[in-house]
Order: structure tokens, then C-alpha cells, then sequence
């Protein structure tokens, strides 16, 4: 047990916990807040995998935009606490069968992978090849991004004015 | 590699453990005599009206959501801006990179024309 695993234990733990409190808890702000914490977590354990910058989009994007629309969207309702979150049982057929479904999947994948423990070799900083293949190979599909967050923009433009 | 960071780590627990202190440490050490007048919202201001559990305006929601897209933009400009000084003495790349960047920035501007035109940052 090295410090990167305690680290690793540290941003899991978190992650699990406020992920099962965004499950069970009554009050859908408290969720939200909870799953602030889950996002980020898991930005955590990105930076820990070496994915430094997926760990920073994890934080702008999802801590700090999404989440802050679905803080909006919770504010937007008018009872936020006395609220039956919780759904009725229903189908309990099929969802028992879905759910077996994908667990037995699960279980294959990991029972027929075979795990390797491979020495780490985690790179510097990904930031800088990525900005180096972003404007040689992939330089076409990033102006081609610059379309599809014009089209985005306009289309928030449109609901937000009618 | 994960060396970087300690400074980073260092910086987020130090933050938590401030944050928590600060509030708990009141708590633990300060008196508590409560009385009515003290546990009101603001004890020497005007008493509150109505509950915080307020439905708030849609326009909040509008302001985010263009926020997000924003925000995605700036993404993008992180690994360029980095690699910018790289790329520019590229023999291969040159000026081209700056060139991309503004064509990607004009593109995106044309939406926010759009959105400005529309009338999206005003208020009401």
C-alpha cells in the first residue's frame, strides 16, 4: 500500500460514498450537492490514470457547467424537499432480467479478461501531445468542432429566445 | 509524475480541513447559550419573509446552458495554448496554428453574433 493506492482508496471512497447518497437521499438538492462530489471524484481518479486533461474537462465541464444546470433545474421546480422520488415498483420481470442480463455480462468480462499487472508508465502531461495532434492530424476535425458548438450555441440561442 | 501533484493534493486538503475546522471549531469550543432572539436568521435586522425554498426564474437556466457551450469552447483552446510556442516553431505547423485557432474562434463568434443579435444576454 503505497501512497498512489492510498490515493486512489481516498477519491474511490468518495466517489462511492456521494454516489449512494445521490441514490438514497430524500432531498434532491442534497443529491445534487452529492453528485458534485461524485464528479468529482471521479476527476481524481482520472489525473490518477494519467488522463490529466480528461480529469480537467471532468471538472470544467461537469463540475462546473453541468452541474450547475441541474442545480438550476432543481431551483426551477417548486417543492423541493416533500417530494416521492422514489418510484413505485414496477415490471418486476423484465427489470430483473435486464438487471441479470447486464450483470451476468459483467461477470463474464471480468472473469474471461486475463488481468495483467504491468509496470506504470504513465505519460508527463497529455495536454501538449494532444495540442500537438489537435492542429496536425485531426486539424480538420477540430474546426469541424467549431461547427457543432456554433450549431449548439444556436440552438441554445432559439430556446432561449423564441 | 504523480510528484506534480502533491502540491495540488496538498492544496485540496488543506482547503477541506480549513473549511470544516472553521465551522466545527465553533462549535466545539465556543459557549452555546441560545436563546430566541439569537437564533433568529438576522438578530439585529429585519426578520425574513416567506421561506427560501423559492422557485427561481428561467432565465438562470438559459444563462447556463450558454455557459456550458462557453465553457466547451475554452476546452479546446487549453491544448493549443499550451503547445502554442511548439507548434509555431514546427517547420510543419508555423503559422498554421494560429491561423486554425482563429478560424475556430470566427466560427464559434458568428454564433455568439447570433446569440447577441437574438437578444440571449439580455436580462429580461
Amino acid at each position: 500500500m503505497n501512497l498512489y493506492d492510498i490515493i486512489f482508496y481516498l477519491f474511490a471512497i468518495i466517489t462511492i460514498v456521494s454516489a449512494t447518497f445521490v441514490v438514497f437521499t430524500k432531498n434532491i438538492v442534497y443529491a445534487a450537492y452529492n453528485l458534485l462530489l461524485t464528479l468529482f471524484g471521479i476527476a481524481g481518479l482520472y489525473v490518477l490514470l494519467g488522463a490529466d486533461f480528461i480529469g480537467i474537462v471532468q471538472l470544467i465541464i461537469y463540475v462546473g457547467g453541468i452541474l450547475i444546470l441541474i442545480l438550476f433545474g432543481v431551483m426551477l421546480t417548486n417543492k423541493i424537499t416533500d417530494v416521492p422520488i422514489k418510484s413505485g415498483v414496477l415490471q418486476v420481470i423484465p427489470a430483473s432480467i435486464g438487471v441479470g442480463m447486464l450483470a451476468g455480462i459483467l461477470i463474464l468480462i471480468v472473469t474471461n479478461i486475463s488481468w495483467r499487472n504491468m509496470e506504470l508508465t504513465v505519460p508527463e502531461s497529455t495536454i501538449g501531445s494532444l495540442g500537438m495532434l489537435l492542429m496536425n492530424e485531426y486539424i480538420l476535425i477540430f474546426e469541424l468542432l467549431g461547427m457543432l458548438l456554433l450549431i449548439a450555441l444556436i440552438g441554445a440561442a432559439n430556446i432561449a429566445r423564441k | 509524475m504523480l510528484v506534480e501533484y502533491i502540491p495540488l493534493f496538498l492544496v485540496i486538503a488543506f482547503a477541506i480541513v480549513f473549511a470544516f475546522g472553521t465551522v466545527f471549531s465553533s462549535k466545539i469550543f465556543g459557549p452555546q447559550r441560545p436563546n430566541p432572539e439569537k437564533l433568529s436568521t438576522y438578530e439585529s435586522g429585519v426578520q425574513p419573509v416567506g421561506t427560501t425554498h423559492e422557485r427561481m426564474s428561467v432565465k438562470y437556466y438559459l444563462v447556463a446552458m450558454l455557459f456550458i457551450i462557453f465553457d466547451l469552447e475554452v476546452i479546446f483552446v487549453y491544448p493549443w495554448a499550451v503547445q502554442f510556442k511548439k507548434l509555431y516553431l514546427d517547420p510543419s505547423v508555423g503559422t498554421t496554428a494560429f491561423y486554425a485557432m482563429l478560424i475556430f474562434l470566427v466560427v464559434f463568434e458568428i454564433g455568439y453574433l447570433y446569440v447577441y443579435k437574438k437578444g440571449g444576454f439580455k436580462w429580461d
